[in-house]
């Protein structure tokens, strides 16, 4: 429907001999929300600068609209950047920060300030223009900074992590924010985050990234619900993740045990991942479950209880708002539509089993997790 | 409280203080209005009329050394900032490397450098500089007059101060915030603009500590004036030193003099840091 704004053809990157992007190959579309999502050091934002013009590709094209812009410099792209920490420049107040862009254009000074007026009561901070950026709260400098972006009327706006600074209430409210920004603009937002959720809200399309490579690009509901590995299965959401084999389409084979199912196009006997979202799953009385297991963890979470359950050793997640107490042994039921069956990839026995669930709560403390799930500077 | 256990360890500093910084400053100020045989006067200020001429020179001279310490200052220090790790931290220790050794020693070596018969005009001699010089200008000179010249007063003042203003220019520099060069560019800015716009403002704080490291030391000193000046480029310095140790002994008129050039140099701080206001923290001496 909307025309090819951005492609990346065949992008690679290394520091030092390093390989951080391994053949990138990827189109954006005019007017889209695309948001590169992955771990810390998944390269997402090396290619975000990349875009930006801040950093050089070793091997790869940028097209533009269909021109190279390789060897453009940033400050002649039609591309503005939100930084991580906002970058705002503290000598400057909000209304010379916002017209920072406009006077490097050198636009007529009441062009400038109808500009910057009208880009104030959009991000909603009219009456703050003679503040400092040390005189407003982290939201209130957020919002500058993508003022200070979108008056320059880019094309595509380049957002690095840009609410990780914030408190969860203020993150989720400028989630909607910045769809409502995106939306009233009409242009191009390429957002990075690691943050599932973030990515979930706000995306016309997602592109999970590891290790330097696309994992899977696709909506939000086909990231969601069709995982193309166990990568992404376990990262976006949780996810059971089970050893099982396709005899025919349309039927899975689990601990032995055929299930129905929607998915097909495997040969016969195929080993396959098989995804089970622990939102998914049906809780029932033994004689009538598909498969029985016992309880070994129960947690309150609010809206539901995240329940541990042992079939034959492998442990489950599963998400229930029936209150199941720890021994107690249960029977469960899968619809169809809540079973995904993946191709085996590199990522297979990686991720998906809950068996460690446990140890996961006590790794928090762990300063290799907690640096992770931070991510902050990373990439550099 | 930790803090206030912890804030007994400044009390010796306080007292320091007290005893050799505030009571002195006090002791000028009741000499600078007492007279010589006692009671209030105005006399000595009344008397600093016939020291306009040094007044001037002083000013002129340090004002014209901390010019050039900016000059050779801001670009030494932004050079600085942009190479490796291993240049700059090069490159700090030969800024640092004079300041190990002894000022009256460094100053007594420009002399050597600077006379008459000094290696300069030796080295010009041998060249056959000077021979050019006489041809060209049909002169009879053996030597070009260095030293004992107002020029030589500000060179010992460059070279004993640079340090102190390439330092703080420095630190201000390279603790930039990367990512506000990289928004600047962003936005459109050339790298003439990012320096114009972004960097020149933000290191302004520097520069402003910087003058006044250069600047107050200029002002008031006494060794470099008599060493590279001879004596006839008589500075402040050299005044007051002479009101208490020299013939001219008057620690009344010298109290006066001290007194009125703390305040205009006091002055002058103050403009400078309104001037630099809103900035960060511009260290005031």
């Amino acid at each position: 429907m909307s025309k090819e704004l951005i492609r990346l053809r065949d992008l690679c990157m290394a520091f030092d001999d390093e390989p951080v992007l391994d053949h990138i190959n990827l189109y954006i579309n005019d007017k889209e929300f695309l948001t590169l999502l992955g771990p810390s050091g998944c390269g997402k934002t090396t290619t975000l600068r990349i875009i930006g013009g801040f950093a050089t590709p070793t091997s790869g094209d940028v097209l533009f609209d269909g021109v190279r812009i390789n060897d453009v410099p940033p400050y002649q792209r039609q591309i503005n950047t939100v930084f991580q920490k906002y970058a705002l420049f503290p000598h400057l107040n909000v209304y010379e920060n916002i017209a920072f862009g406009l006077r490097m254009q050198k636009l007529p000074e009441a062009e400038i300030k109808e500009r910057v007026m009208e880009m104030l009561e959009t991000v909603s901070l009219k009456g703050f223009e003679h503040r400092r950026p040390e005189a407003l709260s982290g939201g209130q400098q957020q919002r500058v900074a993508i003022a200070r972006a979108l008056v320059n009327r880019p094309k595509v706006l380049l957002l690095d992590e840009p609410l990780a600074a914030l408190d969860l209430k203020l993150r989720k409210d400028m989630q909607i924010e910045l769809k409502r920004i995106q939306q009233q603009v009409g242009i191009t937002f390429i957002y990075v985050t690691h943050d599932q959720e973030e990515a979930l809200t706000m995306s016309d399309t997602i592109v999970v990234m590891d290790k330097g490579s696309i994992q899977q690009i696709g909506t939000p509901e086909d990231i969601y619900n069709e995982p193309k590995n166990a990568f992404v299965a376990d990262f976006i959401g949780e996810s059971n993740i089970i050893d099982g084999i396709m005899p025919e389409d349309n039927v899975v084979q689990m601990y032995g045990r055929r299930f129905p199912c929607l998915d097909g196009g495997f040969a016969p006997n195929e080993a396959v991942d098989v995804v089970i979202r622990p939102e998914d799953i049906d809780i029932v009385p033994v004689e009538q479950g598909q498969l029985t297991g016992t309880v070994t963890s129960v947690t309150f979470k609010g809206m539901q209880y995240d329940i541990i359950v042992d079939f034959r050793g492998f442990k489950w997640l599963i998400q229930t708002t029936d209150h199941c107490p720890e021994g107690a042994r249960i029977g469960i039921k899968i619809d169809p539509d809540g079973i995904h069956v993946m191709k085996k990839s590199a990522y297979s026995g990686m991720f998906g089993d809950y068996s460690s669930f446990s140890e996961e709560y006590d790794e928090l403390d762990d300063a290799t997790l907690s640096s992770d799930e931070e991510e902050s500077g990373d990439e550099e | 409280m930790k803090n206030n256990r912890l804030s007994r360890f400044a009390i010796p500093y306080v007292i320091w203080m007290a005893l050799f910084v505030v009571a002195p400053i006090i002791m000028v100020v009741i000499y600078a209005f007492s007279a010589s045989v006692g009671g209030f006067t105005l006399d000595n200020f009344a008397k600093m009329g016939t020291y306009t001429v040094v007044f001037t020179r002083s000013f002129k001279l340090a004002l014209i050394a901390t010019a050039i310490c900016v000059l050779i200052g801001y670009p030494v220090s932004y050079k600085m900032s942009k190479e490796g790790p291993r240049f700059q931290r090069l490159a700090m220790v030969l800024i640092m490397l004079p300041m190990w050794m002894n000022f009256l020693l460094r100053t007594y070596s420009w002399m050597a450098i600077l006379e008459n018969n000094g290696l300069l005009n030796q080295l010009f001699r041998k060249i056959g500089l000077i021979a050019l010089y006489n041809n060209i200008f049909g002169t009879d000179i053996s030597f070009f007059r260095m030293i004992n010249t107002q020029g030589a007063v500000v060179l010992g003042m460059v070279y004993n101060y640079l340090p102190f203003m390439i330092l703080p220019i420095y630190s201000v520099i390279v603790k930039l915030d990367h990512s506000l060069i990289e928004a600047a560019r962003d936005l459109g800015a050339n790298s003439v603009q990012v320096f114009r716009r972004v960097i020149l403002p933000l290191s302004l704080p520097g520069v402003l500590s910087g003058i006044t490291m250069v600047f107050v030391p200029s002002v008031s000193t006494f060794a470099i004036s008599k060493m590279l000046g001879g004596g006839t480029e008589m500075l402040l310095g050299d005044l007051i030193e002479q009101q208490y140790m020299g013939g001219a002994y008057n620690p009344y008129l010298g109290a006066a003099i001290s007194l009125v050039m703390m305040v205009i140099v006091v002055i002058c701080m103050v403009v400078m840091n309104r001037f630099g206001e809103g900035e960060e923290q511009a260290v005031m001496m």
